[in-house]
């Protein structure tokens, strides 16, 4: 299993390797980003924190980002190039390649914040490790929760084909603002707020910005839900997959997704 | 009776309304090369990927090896392997790396001989560092042929495997297959348009048209019991009259 996983995680990588394009989507548009929004903040330049916090966002957003575009990503490049039957006629099974896409998410998320957190440090003296023990939970949460993203819109892209692929890059836009990334959970109506709650990444930014302002962050048992709801996303996400997947193989969509 | 290692009963897959294989009863014994010939829409696509797991029939059974393929998928693929020309390996990876990815996936001991001697046995040494999008559609050919020999497989499910070559490169790779074939006792399912082609390799072929059976037996065989000339010709009247009007009864 460990050699398959293994072989699945090396023929992502390869693809890193071999395309400069794909290696630069990696940096690129996460550094555009944190530009933007860098210079958005020093423009804003208040007194409060308000700066800090959207670099701390941009850098958080693009972790649970990346997460959910390495599994899409990663099975989505081999229904383009028409090797996903390839990998389907072997013996992996699902599971095994959605560990794998996953270890990709936690390759890509370890660099998106490596190299946000130090260009930030560099251009904009933001220092993200001053969160300092939280950093982790909440890059966690951040990631397992791109996981469960990332499963969900798998699993509509092998359900619907090509139509659905613009799911690929819209699914996380869908939650982005009912989940106080930008801004405070108190920004949004009422109704909006409950269903922020629902996300644990909400938690994840709301905890950010209050240990930003406030030096620490104590309240743990809302570290606890957000990790509770991603398990029960992760579990529900999939699931969906194995549903939908089972779907997929009864309506022979395989052949067409993998042959035209 | 030889040793059955691939047994298909009643094998059916409705899509909707439309019934692509009907009640399909067939075996293959171990060693021989069967074709499975038809028209367009036939069923032979949507019959391979059934054996592959990848489409779910809607009733009937198959099994490999007299295992069910149902409760014994993986333990199965294991011992099978697939090519066809409407896949392909990643075109950006090269032709090492995307040999070594498979030669992990299916657990290869020795990945680094295996493919160099896949790749000689097949006469495309030559391209082993090269990028896989840069080859020749004949390199790409036998190098999906390469990915489908690394497990050494005991049989072989090819669906057009030779389609979109040009003649004489088809006849080199039919000739490639068939030399392994010999070496090696690969058991053999597969499709063609290509009638010479089937007629050359195919120790039986299989004629289908809707979804079912409508001829069975060596190549001879069929020819004779049809009255023609050739299997070019039946498959031109099957295909025309969706049926085979002077094709009697042949066990
Ligand atoms: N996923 C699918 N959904 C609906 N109909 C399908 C699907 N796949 C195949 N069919 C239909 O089933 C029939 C058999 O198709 P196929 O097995 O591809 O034939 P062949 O490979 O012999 O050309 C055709 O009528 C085709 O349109
Ligand atoms: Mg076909």
């Amino acid at each position: 299993m460990l050699t398959r996983i293994n072989g699945l995680v090396l023929r992502y990588l390869y693809l890193y390797r071999r395309s400069l394009a794909r290696a630069g989507e990696i940096f690129f548009w996460p550094i555009m980003d944190l530009l933007v929004w860098g210079f958005v903040s020093t423009y804003i330049n208040q007194e409060n924190n308000v700066a800090l916090f959207l670099l701390g966002s941009v850098i958080f957003w693009d972790v649970l980002y990346r997460s959910q575009q390495a599994i899409t990503l990663s099975i989505s490049e081999d229904i383009w190039v028409k090797n996903i039957l390839n990998v389907f006629v072997s013996p992996v099974s699902i599971f095994e390649l959605m560990v794998a896409t996953c270890i990709m998410g936690i390759i890509k998320a370890v660099i998106t914040a490596v190299v946000l957190g130090s260009l930030a440090f560099l251009l904009y003296a933001f220092n993200i490790v001053s969160i300092g023990i939280l950093l982790l939970p909440f890059l966690i949460s951040l990631l397992l929760f791109g996981w469960a993203l990332g499963m969900v819109t798998m699993a509509l892209i092998l359900r619907f084909g090509k139509s659905a692929e613009a799911l690929v890059w819209g699914i996380p836009f869908l939650i982005q603002p009912f989940s106080a990334v930008f801004y405070p959970v108190e920004v949004l109506p009422n109704w909006l707020q409950i269903v922020a709650y629902t996300m644990p990444s909400t938690y994840v930014f709301e905890g950010m910005r209050e240990v930003l302002s406030n030096g620490e962050w104590l309240n743990l048992k809302i570290l606890m839900i957000a990790f509770l709801l991603n398990i029960l996303y992760l579990v529900t996400g999939a699931i969906f997959f194995g549903w939908m997947f089972s779907q997929v193989r009864e309506k022979g969509y395989l052949t067409r997704l993998g042959m035209e | 009776m030889p040793d059955q290692i691939i047994e298909i009963e009643k094998l059916t897959k409705n899509f909707g309304a439309i019934t692509a294989v009907n009640e399909l009863g067939f075996s293959v014994a171990r060693g021989e090369t069967v074709g499975l010939l038809g028209p367009n829409g036939a069923g032979k696509t949507t019959t391979i990927q059934m054996l592959l797991g990848l489409t779910k029939p809607t009733s009937g059974d198959i099994r490999f090896f007299n295992l069910n393929l149902q409760d014994s998928r993986r333990k199965i693929l294991q011992r099978i392997n697939f090519a066809s020309a409407y896949i392909s390996l990643p075109s950006n990876l090269t032709v090492y790396e995307n040999l070594n990815v498979f030669g992990k996936l299916y657990g290869i001991p020795t990945p680094r001989r295996k493919i160099g001697d896949l790749l000689d046995l097949l006469e495309i040494p030559q391209v082993i560092n090269q990028v896989t999008g840069a080859l020749s559609s004949g390199q790409l050919t036998r190098l999906n042929l390469c990915k489908a020999f690394l497990n050494d497989p005991e049989i072989l499910l090819l669906d057009e495997p030779t389609a979109s070559l040009d003649p004489d490169i088809a006849e080199k790779v039919r000739l490639t297959l068939q030399n392994v074939q010999q070496e090696h006792g690969v058991t053999m399912l597969y499709t063609s348009h290509n009638m010479r082609e089937v007629e050359l390799m195919c120790d039986r072929v299989i004629f289908l048209s809707r979804g079912n059976i409508v001829a069975e037996g060596t190549p001879q065989e069929i020819v004779d019991n049809c009255q023609s000339e050739s299997l070019e010709e039946v498959f031109i009247s099957l295909a025309r009259n969706g049926e085979l009007k002077d094709f009697s009864e042949l066990e």
